[in-house]
């Protein structure tokens, strides 16, 4: 069985990270298409939390026989692994239209000056 | 809007992303309703001709050098309409489900001082004329539940870009606007800058051609997304400042 402050540990971790999310998306520093995968985080790690009987069921499915509360640990990580691939995908393509931007803009440098130089 | 008759300048946002099929029909059409109106093409990142062929028939075509999105698009629109200092935009889709024979509607409203905003719905007829998928018209009517509660004032399409704005609204979208499915926020935003709305109902066509970017699994997540925007930006204190709408 989870011991009981390790229950309210993980609880108060999680509505800590919500809270902190929530500011982000409010105060604008955050965009929603990025938050969902962090909301999805704090929201399962709150339920196994406070969900005691669920987190030692799970645990067995998982055959963690020892220490259910491992059990938040792996699921923490394995959110932070995807958080990190989508964060990956995402600058990939950020570093693409950057790219383009950058030779847009040189473009239309270069257009720019030779019009000037016409006239 | 009746051209030059009184001094007001109107553009025709048409937000497109390879609609080659169809982009030129839809700037024929509008030119044809009223010359006077300036069509801008925004061309968001297309890899068909879209670009070429809206040039062609006589639109203003701002090309956007990869894929904004919806929301990215359309603001483009508004920037422009902005710096060029037009007085009323109206916004149409590419894919020609926006009739420019319906304009007059939008507009009456809008010239007359009614509203800042004239919003195009497809419900508010209760004609039954407009048919979606079930997940798409689920989402609909999800979403006009819950944007009629937050801003008190029944709305029936919180999805439609059928749209005309005045100055104002020109203003305060190029200042700040909505990323995916831009319209349902749009909508709360507008009520929080203390802007009106006015739904007037319209028809709309099926799509000319190509198909709708939306599919069943995406909606599930845009539906996520948009109603996590509207929840948080209910909490959101600042209220984008805008310029000087006197000029």
């Amino acid at each position: 069985m989870t011991p009981l402050v390790v229950s309210i540990a993980g609880a108060i971790a999680s509505v800590v990270l919500l809270g902190v999310i929530i500011e982000l998306i409010r105060s604008r520093r955050l965009r929603e298409r990025y938050a969902l995968l962090w909301l999805l985080t704090g929201v399962v790690l709150l339920v196994l939390s406070l969900w005691r009987d669920g987190l030692n069921t799970i645990a067995g499915w998982a055959g963690v026989t020892g220490y259910p509360p491992a059990v938040l640990f792996a699921l923490g990580l394995l959110f932070v692994i995807v958080v990190l691939l989508h964060y990956s995908t995402v600058i990939s393509r950020l570093s693409d239209q950057n790219t383009i931007l950058a030779q847009r803009v040189a473009l239309l440098e270069a257009e720019l000056g030779e019009r000037e130089a016409r006239t | 809007m009746p051209s030059g008759s009184d001094g007001l300048r109107g553009a025709a946002i048409v937000p497109a992303h390879n609609e080659e099929a169809c982009i030129a029909q839809v700037v024929r059409e509008i030119r044809a309703f009223d010359p006077g109106l300036e069509v801008v093409v925004v061309d968001d990142g297309s890899v068909d001709r879209t670009a070429r062929l809206a040039a062609q028939a006589g639109a203003h075509v701002v090309r956007l050098p990869f894929n904004l999105g919806i929301g990215g698009a359309v603001q483009t629109g508004f920037k422009y309409a902005l710096a060029e200092g037009f007085d009323v935009a109206v916004r149409l889709d590419g894919d020609g489900q926006h009739d420019p024979q319906e304009l007059p509607r939008l507009l009456e409203p809008l010239l007359a001082g009614e509203a800042d905003i004239v919003v195009g719905s497809r419900f508010a007829a209760r004609d039954g004329h407009y048919r979606a998928g079930l997940a798409r018209s689920l989402g609909i009517r999800l979403f006009a539940r819950i944007v009629s509660l937050l801003v008190g004032q029944r709305v029936t399409d919180t999805t439609s870009g059928f749209q005309a704005v005045n100055r104002r609204g020109i203003a305060l979208f190029a200042a700040d606007y909505p990323h995916d499915y831009p319209e349902v926020e749009a909508t709360v935003m507008v009520h929080r800058h203390r802007l009106t709305m006015k739904e007037v109902p319209v028809r709309m066509r099926e799509r000319a051609a190509g198909a709708s970017s939306i599919t069943a699994l995406r909606s599930v997540y845009y539906a996520a997304k948009v109603l996590l925007a509207l929840f948080v930006g209910l909490f959101r204190r600042s209220v984008t400042p805008l310029e000087e709408d006197t000029e």
